[in-house]
């Protein structure tokens, strides 16, 4: 547990290895063994001020700071993206903190902290997926009282949840929740993946690598162990189904990939991206090509056509 | 009417003590399948917490309260696991709050209230759900068009029509009632009774209702009970407890309806 920071030369150093303190971590792993031992169970935890806004992350970096060491390499996603504000701060704050390796590849990751996407690429055992989580009660929506809700995922009570799908399917003739999509973890609690994309639901299914959820502003903590039974909730008559896209990435073409819009101007022209840039840029690397890509960085091919 | 001799709730000796203060004391009756029994009484006198004691919503200080359960037999309430208290609740029993904001969930479709104690019990088709959903709308009278609006869209009364509707869904065998038709004005609360009475006689329900108001417990039900401090002062049935008081106190709640 030495693992103190002492370098002069920088402002970490009078900070421990990951900025938390050693009795803080261990409160949060006791936490994180609670969890794993009751798949899907949110378990409460003295959740500590984070050096940044309640939003940004800070259940998940708690979680992160809690699990990595001196030998992890750490790989930070925010929307998928590896290069968006949060995704590099949380980066950076790890780096200048623990000292750790970071990447912005999946496969040489060691721990992922993501929020919403699961990336595209299949996730291995020695892996450690950490989330980031808002709102961590999937019953809220309809029953507002913590005493309450807590006593319906004692006593299994989740009929609830299903109201809520029927009021979409009522309202716009399918099921429109799109992102925290409420599962069925292990026949036994219904737990919500917020906030990511119902599109990654199935890949929580069986997953090899070790899933951990962290909200930092309710103070709660849960857990999906490796191959844990992950179920997303419907109906017989309106089973559940991910997004699809019409089209393709613009950039490596792919069409199995989450994708994001951009807006390219305002004359209604718009494109697809992989919001998974690692996935995208790995596709790309390896020879594959979208319609609106020229072998150039976004934007000039653009500019070009306007000129030419 | 169908009537066994088994008793379907036998309360015996219910006494809720708030402190030294006296929320009721000493009541016991027996209710059978389909008979409909009113409690009535002034403000503050027990009513309410009698009736909150005997739907396992409020433990009693003292006192038995046992239910004739469809396949348990006979269970003392407060003696189950709260999960089998609450699987009773939401399923063969039945609670109509004065108040119809209470009982429904304002924010989503009456559709969706409608269906939530079907989807509790492990309904899983959406079809399914929504034609019965339509046709308890029917049955309590609100046009099947407003099946996906909102309760907050809805009248008093269709509020209160929409909160029986949710809960005989799952065909209970007994309906408790606040005052379900406070709140409302008489016109409305003369179609809420008839209708109620007509639900009572098909599904052949048996009703505990709470109210201060005599012309209501005239109307539906078959037995009276009388409190005054925390104490039940008379029962009997409803027309003779009506037409022949023997109790100062009921004599003067019936002498002082406006008589014509």
């Amino acid at each position: 547990m030495e693992q103190i920071v002492k370098n002069p030369a920088d402002g970490a150093s009078a900070y421990n290895f990951a900025y938390l303190d050693e009795q803080t971590k261990r409160m949060i792993r006791r936490a994180l063994l609670k969890a794993v031992a009751i798949p899907g169970y949110q378990v409460p935890f003295a959740g500590r001020e984070m050096p940044m806004p309640y939003g940004w992350g800070t259940g998940g970096v708690q979680v992160t700071a809690a699990v990595i060491g001196p030998n992890d390499t750490l790989k930070v996603i925010d929307q998928g993206a590896d290069d968006t504000t949060n995704a590099v701060s949380i980066r950076q704050f790890f780096a200048k903190t623990a000292k750790v390796a970071t990447t912005e590849k999946t496969a040489e990751a060691s721990i992922i902290q993501t929020r919403h996407r699961i990336p595209e690429k299949e996730l291995r055992e020695d892996q450690v997926l950490v989330y980031q989580v808002p709102i961590p009660e999937p019953l809220r929506f309809l029953e507002p009282r913590e005493t309450e809700t807590r006593k319906m995922h004692a006593l299994e009570e989740y009929g609830l949840m299903h109201v809520k799908l029927y009021e979409d399917i009522a309202r716009h003739g399918h099921i429109a929740t799109t992102y925290a999509y409420p599962v069925m973890v292990d026949d036994r609690y219904v737990m919500d993946p917020s906030p990511t994309p119902k599109f990654d639901n199935p890949k929580m299914n069986d997953m090899a690598a070790l899933q951990l959820f962290g909200a930092g502003r309710e103070k709660r903590i849960y857990a999906l162990p490796p191959y844990t039974k992950v179920k997303s909730l419907d109906f017989e008559d309106h089973p559940f189904e991910v997004q699809t896209w019409e089209d393709e990435c613009g950039m490596c073409g792919a069409r199995d990939s989450y994708l994001d819009e951009v807006i390219l101007d305002d004359k209604g022209n718009r494109m697809f991206v992989c919001s998974d840039t690692d996935y995208c840029a790995e596709r790309q690397e390896a020879g594959h090509r979208g319609p609106q890509h020229h072998d150039q960085p976004l934007g000039t091919s653009k500019r070009e056509e306007a000129a030419e | 009417m169908t009537q066994t001799n088994e008793p379907l709730l036998r309360v015996d000796n219910l006494t809720m003590m708030y402190g030294d203060r006296v929320g009721c004391k000493d009541v016991s009756f027996e209710l059978r399948p389909g008979e409909v029994l009113g409690i009535v009484g002034e403000s503050g006198s027990g009513k309410s917490t009698l009736l909150r004691s005997i739907s396992a919503q409020q433990e009693p200080t003292n006192g038995v309260v046992e239910y004739q359960t469809r396949i348990d037999g006979v269970r003392d309430v407060y003696q189950m696991s709260e999960a089998q208290r609450r699987l009773l609740m939401r399923t063969d029993w039945a609670f109509v709050h004065q108040n119809p904001r209470d009982g429904l969930r304002m924010n989503v479709s009456a559709g969706a209230n409608i269906g939530e104690r079907l989807m509790a019990i492990g309904d899983r088709h959406y079809g399914n759900i929504r034609s019965n959903a339509d046709s308890w709308l029917g049955k309590v009278e609100i046009a099947s068009e407003r099946l996906d609006d909102l309760p907050s869209t809805f009248s008093g009364g269709m509020q209160q029509r929409l909160q029986i509707a949710r809960n005989l869904v799952t065909s209970p065998r007994l309906v408790f009632m606040d005052e379900p038709t406070g709140g409302l004005d008489v016109s409305v609360q003369a179609r809420l009774l008839d209708l109620l009475r007509g639900l009572v006689h098909d599904l052949n329900l048996a009703v505990i209702i709470v109210t201060h108001d005599l012309a209501v417990a005239r109307l539906l039900s078959h037995r009276l009970m009388v409190m005054q401090q925390g104490k039940v002062i008379e029962h009997g049935l409803t027309d003779q407890v009506l037409d022949d008081p023997q109790h100062p106190y009921t004599q003067l709640l019936v002498s002082s309806i406006l008589q014509n």
